[in-house]
């Protein structure tokens, strides 16, 4: 047990606790969270910096609104509604298509008008958001996921995380929906995570319910070695973030669609640790390397070259061996 | 900068817990353990019978005050029943509980605290004692009158006389007027009696004395009986085995005379108990008597100077720090994950009342039927707040028909499932309910698996009389656990179920 920890401390492995304290609790300071955790408000920021954005259908803010929804939607086919406070990827209802006055989900599975504003009304009243406030719910514009990802996705859209450490991407992975996520790509929902190189922007091993895979379990198509487009574009969107929001230590998650590029999705000031397992490497060094740089890294040019230089795939495997 | 201040917070949380942990104990001899005796007992006897529809009269020997125990805080538990205290001419404090009209099953209490206390000067002035003859059947009679003979020949004083008599009586090989005196196996209370009349006989001022041991027994009180002798000031009492005038310090004197304690008129299946434990409020009460002399402003602003209802309150209270802090250790430093924060420790303060198992069966049973019912209310789509407060209600129905149903199988102890708080039991039922429905069974049943074995883990420690003790005589032990707490607050370290989850990372990778 003991040697166990020593070995994960070895290899810079970050546990929740040191996240929090060290990270998470000292760069990111509290006023900002809400920034991040309102989906509206980080939606409404990045607009404003010219990041680009999922297209924003409605909000819906009270019960009363609800009984709109129809009228809405009207216009559209596909969508998306999320709780603008909702945390781990709960409550995310995608509707890929309508049948007869009913709405079908990602997955097939059919629900009729009634169904659709009591999930709403649940959003309302705070069953997904942090704390159970009183949440708004977000209509969006529903991402066409670019081809890059058609063979190893399973419904749902795959996303890509960046983790970005005061303005430096240090470690990315891109989560892939599967059968067992119901089309979600969170990977405690079992998605699959696999990690990517940051100089190149090409996927490495992936892990799966914490095992290690090379293949996507319900389409069996390789998910490692698949190269993700403009991933410059991508870099530098994520290391952006840190101007919008002001918050040393989070996590950025960009989508690509096929007709409007990469999309900034959402943003988080927890993000979770899976990642390390993802890319089988510890964040530990690389977040202490840029705390020992950060004075020289103030162009975002400079922290990208830095990125890409300090954290290729190799060079992860160096620091973790 | 953040660090050395907290460490120096936590440092000096810890010297100030710890030194007035110290001089309590040191200095002013705050006992360390629960119950260490003060010479304070809570003594009681418990009377039953059957009445017969008639007038019944019960009648009880109760202790009163001696140069060695005080009796303070006397109660008297006897439903309907009229009550008179009378002290008798022999010296005896005596109750007479009577009733006119009575039926069935009754019970009735006499409770005491009884106060060791050492008076050493006469209570009453000296007085010559009369003597009073005993009665003795003819052939006893000569045998005791030759004995008292014999024995005067080899004494001096009273003191030798008795001295003398108790070794011929607990010689192993007694010769024949013992043997035909005492009998072969005679009670020890027999032996006194006889013992008493053979000093009457020798003129010496001497009673029979009954009272108990107040020691630690799990059931009934030691009973124990001792001769007194009058030594033309004072009563001294014999020790009944070795004949010395001293007696162990843990012989209490209930009443004299040759007469039974409890005398009943009018009433069948008489059956009396007579039980003694150490009183520990009163102790710790009594170790601050001896505080008060020494740091009179000190007690003036501690938990004892609370009415005794709120300190049993405080009992409890200073039972949540440890639990939070058992908790900390458990979700920071072990990972374990509950429904809610503070939950566990709540369920852990209603498995006071409950006990261990019946608290998990019941905890158990109310939270899987109230997921029933919960799961149902999913399909009728209600807003968050009104399908709570259904569950709310649910919760409280389930608890009602259980108590019922326990109750009428005659399981008593499923009467304390009243007992639970039932809005954590609500919220619980809710938050394993959305879970169940994100993440799936698996993760409910654990997180709902982890709270429950947190909240066992934390009744097992807080239940403990030791610590229970400990935290209400010292509760500056709270700023060493506020002090581990702060500690704690910044340990960022691995938790020990990350260890497993992050597992893959340690295996040495392959190209």
């Amino acid at each position: 047990m003991i040697a166990l920890a020593r070995k994960l401390r070895e290899r810079g492995v970050l546990g929740l606790n040191q996240r929090n304290a060290d990270y998470t609790l000292r760069y990111n300071p509290r006023h900002l969270y809400p920034l991040v955790d309102d989906k509206l408000l980080t939606k409404q920021l990045a607009q404003q910096a010219g990041i680009a954005v999922p297209e924003l259908y409605g909000v819906i803010e009270i019960e009363y609104q609800r009984r709109r929804l129809t009228t809405w939607l009207e216009p559209h086919q596909e969508f998306v509604i999320k709780p603008a406070q909702g945390s781990g990827g709960d409550g995310i209802l995608i509707i890929s298509g309508r049948k007869r006055g009913n709405y079908r989900k990602v997955n097939g599975q059919m629900l009729n008008e009634e169904e659709l504003q009591h999930h709403v009304s649940n959003i309302l009243s705070g069953m997904y958001s942090l704390g159970g406030h009183p949440d708004k719910a977000l209509i969006e514009y529903r991402v066409n996921f670019a081809p890059v990802f058609e063979a190893v996705a399973y419904q749902g859209v795959p996303d890509i995380r960046i983790i970005v450490f005061l303005g430096v991407p240090v470690m990315a992975m891109v989560r892939l929906p599967t059968r067992m996520s119901d089309g979600k790509a969170n990977l405690h929902q079992g998605a699959i995570g696999a990690g990517i190189d940051l100089a190149t922007g090409t996927t490495l091993t992936a892990v799966w319910q914490n095992e290690i895979v090379t293949e996507h379990p319900d389409t069996e198509n390789p998910v490692t070695g698949v190269r993700i487009p403009d991933w410059d574009v991508l870099l530098r969107l994520a290391a952006r973030c840190y101007e919008l929001t002001g918050l040393g230590y989070q996590g950025v998650d960009i989508v690509l669609d096929r007709d409007k590029g990469p999309l900034m999705l959402e943003l988080n000031a927890r993000p979770g640790l899976n990642i390390q397992i993802a890319n089988r490497a510890g964040l530990g060094p690389r977040l202490h390397l840029v705390e020992q740089q950060r004075r020289t890294l103030s162009s975002l040019d400079d922290r990208i070259a830095f990125a890409k230089q300090h954290f290729a795939a190799d060079q992860s495997h160096s620091v973790s061996n | 900068m953040t660090k050395r201040h907290l460490y120096a917070v936590a440092g000096l949380l810890t010297v100030a817990g710890l030194g007035l942990f110290g001089y309590k104990t040191f200095i002013l001899g705050f006992p360390l353990q629960p119950g260490a005796s003060a010479g304070l007992w809570n003594v009681e006897v418990r009377i039953t019978f059957t009445a017969q529809r008639k007038p019944a009269k019960i009648s009880l020997f109760i202790p009163r005050n001696t140069r060695r125990y005080a009796v303070i805080d006397e109660n008297f538990i006897s439903r309907g029943f009229g009550l008179i205290t009378s002290t008798t001419e022999d010296g005896n404090r005596r109750v007479v509980w009577s009733v006119r009209l009575a039926e069935g099953r009754q019970t009735l209490y006499y409770r005491a605290k009884v106060h060791k206390v050492q008076i050493t000067e006469p209570p009453a002035p000296p007085s010559p004692q009369e003597v009073a003859v005993p009665q003795m059947d003819s052939p006893y009679h000569e045998s005791a009158l030759a004995l008292v003979k014999e024995i005067r020949s080899k004494s001096a004083d009273a003191e030798t006389f008795v001295g003398e008599l108790f070794k011929r009586i607990y010689d192993p090989k007694p010769d024949e007027t013992i043997t035909l005196l005492f009998g072969i196996d005679a009670e020890p209370e027999e032996k006194i009696q006889t013992a008493v009349k053979i000093l009457q006989l020798a003129g010496i001022p001497t009673r029979t004395v009954h009272g108990i041991r107040l020691r630690q027994t799990a059931g009934e009180a030691s009973r124990v009986h001792w001769a007194q002798i009058h030594d033309g000031s004072l009563w001294r009492s014999v020790d009944p085995v070795t004949g010395e005038l001293h007696i162990p310090d843990d012989y209490f004197a209930w009443w004299r005379g040759a007469q039974p304690l409890v005398q009943a008129e009018g009433v069948r299946k008489l059956r009396y108990t007579l039980s003694a434990s150490p009183d520990e409020e009163e102790a710790i009460r009594a170790a601050f008597v001896g505080a008060r002399l020494e740091m009179p402003r000190m007690l003036e602003f501690s938990l004892f100077s609370l009415p005794l209802q709120t300190q049993a309150v405080y009992r409890i209270l200073l039972m949540v720090p440890l639990g939070a802090f058992l908790l900390v250790l458990l979700r920071n430093v072990v990972g374990v994950k509950t429904f809610g924060t503070f939950m566990p420790i709540l369920i852990a303060l209603a498995f006071r009342e409950t006990q261990l198992l019946w608290g998990v069966v019941l905890f158990s049973v109310v939270v899987a039927l109230g997921l029933v019912v919960r799961f149902y209310l999913e399909h009728l789509k209600l807003l968050l707040v009104p399908r709570l407060a259904s569950v709310l209600i649910v919760v409280i129905i389930l608890m009602a028909i259980m108590s019922v149903v326990s109750h009428r199988l005659g399981l008593e102890r499923g009467l304390s499932v009243a007992l639970f708080p039932m809005v954590i039991l609500t919220m619980t039922i809710e938050r394993m309910c959305i879970v169940w429905e994100e993440r799936g069974a698996a993760e409910a049943l654990q997180q709902g698996l982890g709270s429950l074995s947190v909240a066992a883990l934390t009744y097992l420690v807080i239940t403990q009389n030791l610590v229970e003790h400990l935290f209400f005589v010292f509760p500056e032990l709270l700023l060493i656990l506020l002090a581990g707490t702060l500690l704690l607050g910044r340990y960022s370290g691995f938790r020990l179920l990350e260890l497993r989850r992050f597992r893959a990372l340690a295996q040495d990778q392959s190209p």
